[in-house]
């Protein structure tokens, strides 16, 4: 497609027919020919079926044979079964949502945080044997994701590792995957707040505000660990990656200037893995959104259907209740609010410096080590491991 | 320089369309396994398989049937019945036969995926009424009943000598069966264990006197005083620590909890013979049918069909097959090779005499009921067991407040 572009408005701005059958005078069909493999896997496994998908979720298509012919259109019904009603449909959807929220909640920020950290103790000159932390903490992250959440069902059973070591500490750990009980709700419940029962107040997608301040359950608690744990590694590397090319001088003129540890960490290295950080976190926040084999694994949602996540009810619609409709469009909800977080956090990461933009569009040299060349090497750099995670 | 990038971008672009191949042809074989086959005269044979017992018996009666008629089929042991089925399905390339449970017919029949073969049958009658209620569906016998199993009473008869119980005291009724589970309770062991379920739930509703749905099925009727008492029966037990569910036992299901000694009584059927041949064989036990409760004898059966894809051009092939398969000879071994009971009452009656120690499970399919499982139902009853796990601390008339209305709606629904 890129190269089509400039080919065509150079053929617009002169029109001249001898030019444009000039040496480069075929260029727009052979950039088409290149193209065409990309745009016909593209279009065959991707465009079309999210198109097909689309359809179905405005169609009562019930499964049987191609979605094109005899399904009826029945407009926006499927969403507002499951968004806009009060019945069995829009309750398992907003518990759906409430557990991911509190799951994007915790994992995003823990393992984003996690990932830095490692990556900046990875990245000490003065650690021994860097090479074998980094190969250490990257190991969780190409393991089957199946794998790890069995050995977690193993370790955080009622008489697994976890409860044993909380044995020792005279602890009395919970029946970790087994417990449908809010932390949030427990944390109400030492205070004397109890469930207020029929009474409580109606909240939005149709389940009540008691229900959604549970908090993640002791089980979804679990599997939060689990992401973190297998995630970090992964994003370590990203980091680990934007670290490296922040000059040495660059710290070094921070040294000179008087800055300790934690200026230089909050002041140079922070603001310079910027990109780095909107990577991750876009990352972060498609990925725990989508949480999936975890939960087919733990049980379809059990314990209490605190483990119910949108893309996992998807799946339950379509496949079980034969609900394609639903199950599709229950999708395409998933799609929006992933779609507008993002936005909404390329809003937040804007670089605010409005100053030495004005004057770089002046001419001005920056000053400002958060500039220029270093930051679009970062910005380069991320776009290998962006687009290979992607 | 230019030379060697172009070099790399075309053998990166090789690797590419190798990988993109190697998926769409991983991703055509995982639809071929889900699906079936169309070519030629060979049928495919999709089947929920237990283990590899089940899956050598069925092919070994499929591929017998199969030189007796010239032609093939092929087994396909399936790792998620449901998802292959609805794959198969959506992709018009359905099995040519299938292991149709009793909780997803009524939703698969009402969406017409189904053939309504089972009136032509020659032995129609001869399956229990019961099982042909379960698979008829707008007054329309669908599909043949594959087997059948029944909920009974599993007793751990060393704990059972232990705690100085005698035959005497197999437990009858509900009085009876508190007795034993409270004298059961001993050194670690809980005396009653069953899932936290409707499946076994629902049995000490019916007990009770309760129901459901009304008996021509138009009218939702779970927010009774009678399956309230079962429910308030099931909360005394769990209060008093005689029953416990199996996460808290830290077993999977009842049966592990069984075999491992943590429980001395559990609600299950007959598939607990194999696992507990298979993963504890030194544990002794018998079976008793379940007790009476306050309303009378009740227990659940459960069944699967077998189910010919609706408009199928293998459906005449097909139906020979399920002739063949449900034959008395024929269920009888599957019987002896893993231990399902026929579907039909001679078949049945057979199996009593073979294997006397399994006869409770079929004397209670003589006043068993299905459980609940109008298209629709499904969901509901996931929701009500998510809201029986909790029991023991729940309220009792709340859970079946909500259960009665999700229920009118889904009812609702599904009558259109």
């Amino acid at each position: 497609m890129t190269t089509t572009a400039p080919a065509r408005s150079r053929a617009t701005r002169a029109p001249s027919p001898r030019r444009a059958r000039g040496i480069r005078g075929n260029e727009t069909r052979a950039g088409w020919l290149f193209t065409l493999p990309a745009i016909l896997i593209i279009g065959a496994f991707l465009v079309i079926p999210i198109l097909l998908a689309l359809w179905v979720s405005v169609s009562n298509w019930n499964g049987l044979g191609s979605p094109l012919s005899n399904t009826d259109f029945v407009g926006a019904e499927n969403y507002a079964n499951i968004a806009a009603d009060d019945g069995l449909a829009a309750r398992d959807f907003g518990v759906a949502i409430r557990n991911n929220l509190y799951y994007v909640l915790l994992v995003v920020p823990l393992q984003t945080a996690l990932s830095l950290f490692l990556a900046v103790q990875v990245n000490r000159r003065v650690l021994r044997g860097r090479g074998f932390f980094r190969t250490a903490f990257y190991f969780p992250s190409v393991t089957s994701s199946i794998a790890i959440t069995v050995v977690f069902l193993f370790l955080f059973s009622a008489s697994g590792a976890i409860n044993q070591i909380l044995g020792v500490l005279s602890v009395d750990g919970p029946n970790w995957f087994n417990d449908p009980r809010g932390v949030i709700h427990l944390i109400l419940g030492a205070f004397g707040v109890g469930d207020p029962g029929s009474s409580a107040l109606a909240g939005p997608l149709a389940i009540t505000w008691w229900q959604w301040i549970a908090g993640p359950s002791v089980a979804m608690c679990a599997l939060i660990t689990l992401a973190i744990f297998t995630t970090s590694g992964t994003f370590m590397l990203l980091f680990l990656a934007g670290l490296q090319n922040i000059g040495a001088e660059i710290d070094e003129a921070a040294l000179m200037d008087g800055a300790g540890a934690f200026r230089k960490f909050f002041s140079i290295t922070l603001p310079m893995l910027r990109p780095t950080l909107f990577t991750v976190l876009t990352l972060g926040l498609i990925g725990s959104w989508q949480v999936f084999d975890q939960i087919y694994l733990t049980g379809a949602g059990a314990p209490g259907k605190t483990l119910l996540t949108p893309a996992f009810l998807a799946y339950q619609t379509s496949f079980e209740g034969l609900n394609w409709g639903e199950g599709a469009a229950i999708a395409f909800i998933l799609f929006a609010i992933i779609v507008v977080l993002t936005l909404l956090q390329r809003v937040l990461l804007r670089e605010r410096t409005p100053r030495s933009d004005r004057r770089r569009r002046a001419g001005v040299p920056p000053v400002n080590p958060n500039d220029g060349g270093t930051a679009s090497g970062v910005a380069r750099l991320n776009a290998g491991p962006r687009g290979g995670a992607l | 320089m230019r030379n060697s990038t172009a070099r790399t971008a075309r053998r990166l672009g090789a690797v590419a369309l190798a990988t993109g191949c190697a998926v769409a042809l991983a991703g055509c074989a995982g639809g071929g396994g889900g699906g079936g086959g169309e070519g030629g005269d060979a049928l495919t044979l999709l089947i929920g398989s237990s283990g590899d017992a089940e899956t050598a018996a069925v092919t070994e009666a499929a591929t017998a049937w199969a030189e007796e008629n010239d032609t093939e089929v092929e087994v396909v042991a399936a790792s998620d019945l449901t998802q292959q089925l609805g794959q198969g399905f959506s992709g018009n390339n359905p099995p040519d036969l299938f292991y149709m449970s009793w909780d997803q017919f009524q939703t698969y029949a009402s969406n017409r995926y189904l053939e309504p073969y089972a009136t032509e049958l020659d032995d129609a009658d001869a399956f229990y009424p019961a099982l042909q209620d379960a698979f008829t569906y707008d007054d329309e016998f669908y599909c043949a009943p594959k087997d059948f199993s029944t909920l009974g009473l599993v007793i751990d008869t060393d704990a059972w000598a232990a705690a100085g119980l005698t035959d005497a005291d197999i437990p009858t009724d509900w009085e009876g069966l508190t007795a034993a589970a409270t004298a059961l309770t001993a050194d670690g062991r809980v005396g009653l264990a069953m899932g936290p379920e409707y499946a076994r739930v629902g049995v000490f509703m019916n007990q009770a006197g309760g129901s459901i749905l009304n008996d021509d099925g138009t009218e939702v009727t779970a927010d009774s005083p009678e399956n309230l008492e079962g429910l308030e029966y099931l909360q005394s037990l769990l209060e008093a620590g005689v029953l416990q569910f199996p996460a808290n036992l830290d077993a999977g299901w009842s049966g592990e909890a069984f075999g491992q000694g943590k429980a001395a009584m559990v609600i299950e059927g007959p598939w607990i013979n194999g696992a507990l041949e298979n993963d504890f064989p030194d544990r002794n036990y018998r079976i008793a049918e379940l007790p009476e409760g306050p309303g009378g004898a009740s227990t659940f059966t459960f069944s699967n069909c077998w189910g010919i894809p609706a408009g199928s051009e293998t459906a005449d092939q097909a139906e020979s097959l399920v002739e063949y398969l449900t034959s008395d000879d024929q269920q009888l071994a599957f019987s002896d090779a893993f231990g399902v009971i026929p579907s039909t009452e001679s078949g049945a009656a057979e199996y009593a005499t073979q294997y006397p120690e399994n006869e409770p499970f079929v004397a209670g399919n003589d006043y068993a009921v299905s459980p609940v499982a109008f298209a629709g139902a499904a969901d509901v009853v996931t929701e009500f067991n998510s809201q029986i796990e909790s029991l023991a601390t729940a309220n009792a008339s709340d859970l079946l407040a909500s259960l009665q209305s999700d229920l009118e709606a889904a009812l609702e629904e599904a009558q259109g």
